[in-house]
């Protein structure tokens, strides 16, 4: 297949004959009369971790808010493995998805914010059985395994009868990875999950996402303005900027090669120089 | 100085009347803190014209004097052939019109949880319905009650309008009084004194609330 031996060349992941889990076609956005993404074309395989850079306002969030279900795309279509996600097919005509399609689709994807966004007024513990006891039907029990378990790889068991109040940044967005973690999705959205957060624990989260990369088969989109951190865990590098992707390659290349003229720019400002 | 006897007669008249306060303030309460969720809800509705329509209901209702309600409900309805009971009128009345006012109570609280909640709950696949009650309400809930601990002072103290024109609550049992025995100013100082207790009762049932509905703040 032609495509995938243009995607194998773009990715350091083996894709070998896998079908994209989500695919963007012609995707674009506008808030009023601005329009933030100008026509997006982006394929992210199963299991593959891509990491999205750019400058400030160049529509990373978007794209990752209209996968999640949390904007809605002007035009274009999203696919989440194999089924359209703001349409359905009806009579072979695709028309606007209703709340209901858009909760059986959705449950593919899960999504770590940059604020944490945890539940205030729920223990850590709660925070992370809520929604699967919820809005997958576990039972209260296995809820609590699961999420004793994922608490566990993130380091916050100790914490688990405790407030959000009452942890540091970095902890917070531990539980918030915790609890995205439990609902088992196929791929996970991180926007800037360390922007946020105080240097000395920028570190500890960092250290989580890598820990999660390794193990499992999740397919990751990680929105990053930390470039070593990228270089690291990512499969591909996505250089983002006014509304398009401009540039995107495995992140050997990326980082050392830069093609375009405004990613080279970009670059210069985390001091990484192409050339060099 | 009012003798014994008098005290006699006056306090047990008091407590009856205390007791139509209480009825009025109970009632009442619980009426208008359901219609302040169904008129907090109700514009706060995905479908414009009921966003539109209570919201207009609720407008009205707060920009009109209790008083004219009141005595529109007592005095006006009749006319046009519709006869309540007095003291259904002042329930109506009471309800109705704190319940507008708690609308906006509930409409503002809900509106006060940040979107990132909202968004927390789609990303974890929640429905509209459990975010609502899982997520929002508790949150909301304790935004709400200072303001509602207030609206409860606000309705027990309106009840006292109701005996202008309506029911035997303690205020009309005092005027009673005042006409009977005269000693009008240890009545009336009587009389204050007894909104101050009912009132502080319900202060503290509110500060208790809110003590039990502040898990997770510190
Ligand atoms: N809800 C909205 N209403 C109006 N404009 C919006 C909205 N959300 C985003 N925008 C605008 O869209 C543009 C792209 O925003 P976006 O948040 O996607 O950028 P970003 O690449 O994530 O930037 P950053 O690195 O600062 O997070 C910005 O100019 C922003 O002001
Ligand atoms: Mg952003």
């Amino acid at each position: 297949m032609v495509e995938t031996q243009d995607a194998n060349a773009l990715t350091a992941y083996n894709i070998q004959d896998k079908d994209p889990i989500v695919k963007y076609r012609e995707i674009k956005k506008a808030f009023g009369d601005t329009e933030v993404l100008k026509g997006i074309d982006f394929d992210l395989y199963p299991g593959e971790r891509v990491a999205i850079i750019g400058p400030s306002g160049s529509g990373k969030t978007t794209m990752a808010r209209l996968l999640m279900t949390l904007e809605k795309p002007t035009s274009g279509t999203i696919e989440v493995d194999g089924r359209y996600l703001w349409h359905k097919e009806v009579k072979g005509q695709l028309v606007p998805a209703d709340e209901k399609h858009l909760h059986e689709v959705r449950g593919d994807i899960g999504m770590v914010f940059q604020h944490f966004n945890l539940f205030p007024h729920m223990t850590i513990l709660k925070n992370c059985t809520e929604a699967p006891v919820k809005a997958l039907g576990l039972s209260k029990k296995e809820a609590e395994e699961r999420a004793k378990e994922m608490l566990d790889k993130v380091g916050m068991l100790e914490k688990a009868k405790d407030y959000p109040a009452s942890l540091s940044g970095g902890q917070q967005q531990r539980v918030a990875i915790a609890r995205a973690l439990v609902m088992r999705p196929k791929v996970m959205l991180f926007d800037e999950p360390t922007s946020a957060l105080d240097p000395e624990t920028v570190g500890e989260v960092l250290q989580v996402i890598k820990d999660i990369a390794k193990q499992g088969d999740m397919a990751m989109m990680l929105i990053t303005h930390e470039m070593s951190f990228a270089h690291e865990v990512a499969d591909r590098i996505c250089f983002f900027d006014e509304g398009i992707i401009q540039e995107q390659g495995p992140p050997s290349q990326v980082f050392t090669q830069p093609k375009t003229e405004r990613l080279q720019e970009f670059l210069k400002r985390f001091h990484m120089n192409g050339s060099s | 100085m009012i003798s014994i006897d008098v005290y006699s007669i006056v306090l047990p008249l008091l407590l009856e009347g205390a007791m139509v306060t209480l009825q009025l303030l109970v009632i009442c309460g619980i009426l208008s803190f359901l219609m302040s969720f169904i008129g907090g809800f109700s514009r706060l509705s995905g479908i414009a014209p009921v966003r539109w329509v209570s919201g207009l209901i609720i407008e009205f209702i707060r920009g009109t004097s209790l008083l004219v309600q009141l005595f529109w409900l007592v005095f006006a309805l009749p006319l046009l052939g519709v006869n309540i009971a007095p003291g259904l009128a002042a329930i109506i009345g009471l309800s109705l019109n704190y319940g507008a006012y708690g609308s906006e109570i509930v409409r503002s609280s809900i509106q006060a949880i940040p979107k990132g909640q909202t968004e927390a709950g789609i990303a974890l696949n929640m429905t509209p319905i459990q975010r609502m009650r899982s997520i929002i309400l508790p949150q909301a809930f304790r935004i709400m009650l200072p303001s509602f601990g207030n609206l409860m002072i606000e309705l027990l103290k309106g009840t006292a309008l109701v005996s202008l024109a309506l029911t035997s609550d303690m205020t009309e049992k005092m005027m009673q009084m005042r006409n009977t025995v005269g000693h009008d100013t240890q009545l009336l100082s009587l009389l204050l004194i007894a909104y101050f207790i009912v009132g502080y009762a319900v202060t503290l049932l509110f500060r208790w609330l809110e003590r039990k509905f502040s898990a997770g703040r510190v």
